[in-house]
């Protein structure tokens, strides 16, 4: 059976075992994702975001279901469905250059000496790192090195980027970099891309589709938000645009109403207070 | 340029030099000192007051004046040997002048190991015990690091062995080499891998469990990265797993080699295999009046060395470390 479908996550549910038995993380993900969309999950914290990035990449195996890609069944980890970790993941005793270079070499594609070379340093220009290819990665900014970490991943070619927060430990300014540059090779390149996210902003200035993840256990999609603004987009233009609010206006009212986690602090009172009185009364009684 | 402003330049050059403060030197070189004059003090006042069948217990001076006659000897002995190879070989050279067909024989100096051989002797047993012991250990590390199988399999028996004496193994290493190490033209000493097997044994134990922590707490995002990028068995081990755990196999290296250094001494003395620890056990049964303020000299030789050997460790891992930032003491 042929499919039409790029990446497709079919029913897809994870249990996690616990000391008391199996905890359901993930339930019935269902996902069809086109070539070169741009997709973000979103949703509170412990929602099993992580977990559907982690089968998709086949690091995690899907107790149910399963994810095919390009009529194939994901059930490990390769190059093909590269990863770009929140914390970069570099390896500290290799320069940027040398990072690159090791994923390039085991990307089975036989390039010579010099077309490896090429390839790293066209990477490394691609996230505008070629200045700093020979520093450690202790030796530069936390957004140089997601910078690497980025290029890394795209020089595996992979057919879909995997992005795990990327940007979730950098300070605004940087992100905002970075989330410009992201934006720009996925203009340039049309790599398939699904990110994690926390950031609504960034949700809606990046996706193409954002799919909103309902709160854990046993989490599923929730609601599939189209993104159908004209690219390239331009972040200063878009905060006074009325569709971008728009957008941020559902993402929130799904995040803070739909799936509201953390009960206010008045409301958290309130609670306490009636079972408080319900304890006494059931004392008295 | 004047020199009247030459002279002002250099002397702020000087001054803007980085020099340690008087703090700093007080700190780093002053303190150290203080406390060495300090034990030297305790000790010539306690000496004194020691008296045992061999004498009075050896003040720092004793022990100086024997240091300088240990290397008197030394070079006594390097003159006589100096000696006997000349004798010997223009001995060989009139016979063979006499007669052309002789064939000359070479024999060896046999006049007693002086202290600075017996040091030698131990230094090289102790460098092949220990460089055997972590052939086999940090390989078995990395195995335990790397399968939770693995290392519950080895784990008891790393258990079991781990607290043994040397002493205990030194009867049933000795009575095992003079059975199994049998030849007519040896090219090492039985004393010699006796000694060398004993250090092994117990060199072999915090490299191996040094190793396998290092290798199992290794960050799981990296691991993950070498699984995307598919590495093999053999790369996952060169490019993730060594040079992350560097750090943990050696803290396993500069303890085993510690321990090696202790144990060998202890061994040399119980079996009277050349070496320091025969030195001392040789000056203890000749019992005279110097023998304890020559006991004391091998003290402390066996002292700076083992610290010698430690700062060369750590000169190795500072080499071999990625992480030239990280402060290793």
């Amino acid at each position: 059976m042929s499919n039409k479908h790029h990446l497709e996550l079919t029913q897809v549910g994870m249990d996690f075992p616990t000391a008391k038995g199996p905890f359901n993380a993930l339930q019935d993900v269902n996902l069809r994702i086109n070539k070169g969309e741009f997709i973000s999950l979103i949703g509170h914290s412990g929602c099993g975001k992580s977990t559907v990035l982690n089968i998709v990449a086949g690091l995690y195996e899907a107790t149910k279901g399963g994810v095919i890609l390009d009529n194939q069944e994901v059930n490990e980890p390769g190059p093909e469905r590269a990863v770009v970790f929140q914390n970069h993941s570099l390896l500290p005793w290799l320069s940027a250059y040398k990072n690159v270079e090791l994923a390039v070499k085991q990307t089975p594609n036989g390039r010579s000496k010099k077309e490896i070379k090429e390839w790293v340093e066209h990477n490394l220009e691609l996230v505008h790192m070629s200045h700093a290819a020979d520093k450690l990665p202790a030796e530069i900014s936390g957004g140089m090195k997601q910078r690497v970490g980025i290029a890394r991943a795209l020089a595996m070619e992979p057919k879909v980027l995997l992005m795990d927060e990327p940007f979730g430990a950098l300070d605004a300014l940087t992100r905002a970099h970075l989330q410009d540059s992201v934006m720009e090779i996925h203009a340039q390149l049309g790599n398939t891309v699904i990110m994690i996210t926390h950031d609504v902003d960034e949700a809606v200035l990046l996706s193409d589709r954002i799919v909103m993840m309902t709160n854990g256990p046993a989490a599923t999609i929730g609601e599939i938000l189209p993104i159908e603004l004209d690219r390239p987009r331009n972040r200063i233009e878009l905060a006074d645009n009325q569709q971008y609010n728009h957008y941020r206006h559902e993402v929130l009212k799904f995040l803070y109403e739909k799936q509201r986690k953390v009960e206010s602090v008045n409301e958290h009172r309130k609670k306490r207070s009636k079972n408080k009185v319900g304890a006494t009364q059931s004392n008295v009684a | 340029m004047s020199k009247q402003q030459t002279v002002p330049m250099i002397f702020n050059h000087v001054r803007d030099m980085n020099w340690p403060t008087l703090n700093q030197f007080l700190t780093a070189t002053a303190l150290p000192i203080v406390g060495i004059v300090i034990f030297l003090g305790l000790w010539s006042l306690m000496a004194k007051n020691i008296d045992t069948s061999l004498g009075t217990f050896p003040g720092p001076k004793a022990v100086w004046q024997q240091a300088v006659v240990l290397v008197g000897e030394h070079n006594a002995q390097m003159d006589k040997a100096d000696k006997f190879y000349d004798r010997q070989e223009q001995r060989n050279a009139t016979r063979l002048a006499k007669d052309p067909d002789y064939k000359s024989k070479i024999r060896d100096f046999t006049g007693a190991p002086t202290f600075f051989e017996q040091i030698w002797t131990s230094l090289y047993t102790v460098m092949v015990g220990f460089i055997v012991a972590s052939l086999l250990a940090i390989p078995l590390g990395i195995l335990c690091g790397l399968s939770k199988n693995a290392y519950t399999a080895i784990n008891p028996l790393i258990q079991l062995f781990k607290p043994v004496s040397p002493l205990a193994w030194l009867p049933l290493v000795t009575m095992v080499v003079s059975a199994v190490y049998v030849s007519s033209d040896p090219m090492f000493s039985k004393s010699f891998i006796t000694s060398a097997v004993t250090v092994s044994l117990c060199c072999l134990w915090p490299t191996l469990i040094n190793t396998a922590v290092g290798v199992s707490s290794i960050d799981k995002d990296l691991i993950n990265v070498s699984k995307v990028l598919r590495l093999n068995g053999l790369s996952h081990v060169t490019k993730i797993v060594l040079p992350s755990s560097i750090p943990a196999i050696f803290t396993g290296l500069r303890l085993s080699l510690g321990i090696g250094w202790m144990v060998l001494i202890a061994a040399e003395m119980l079996a009277q295999n050349p070496g320091l620890g025969k030195f001392v056990w040789d000056e203890f049964q000749n019992g005279s009046s110097e023998s304890l303020a020559r006991i004391m000299v091998a003290v402390l030789t066996i002292g700076v060395i083992g610290f010698g050997l430690d700062r060369l460790m750590l000169a190795l891992q500072r080499k071999f470390s990625w992480d030239k930032s990280a402060v290793l003491r």
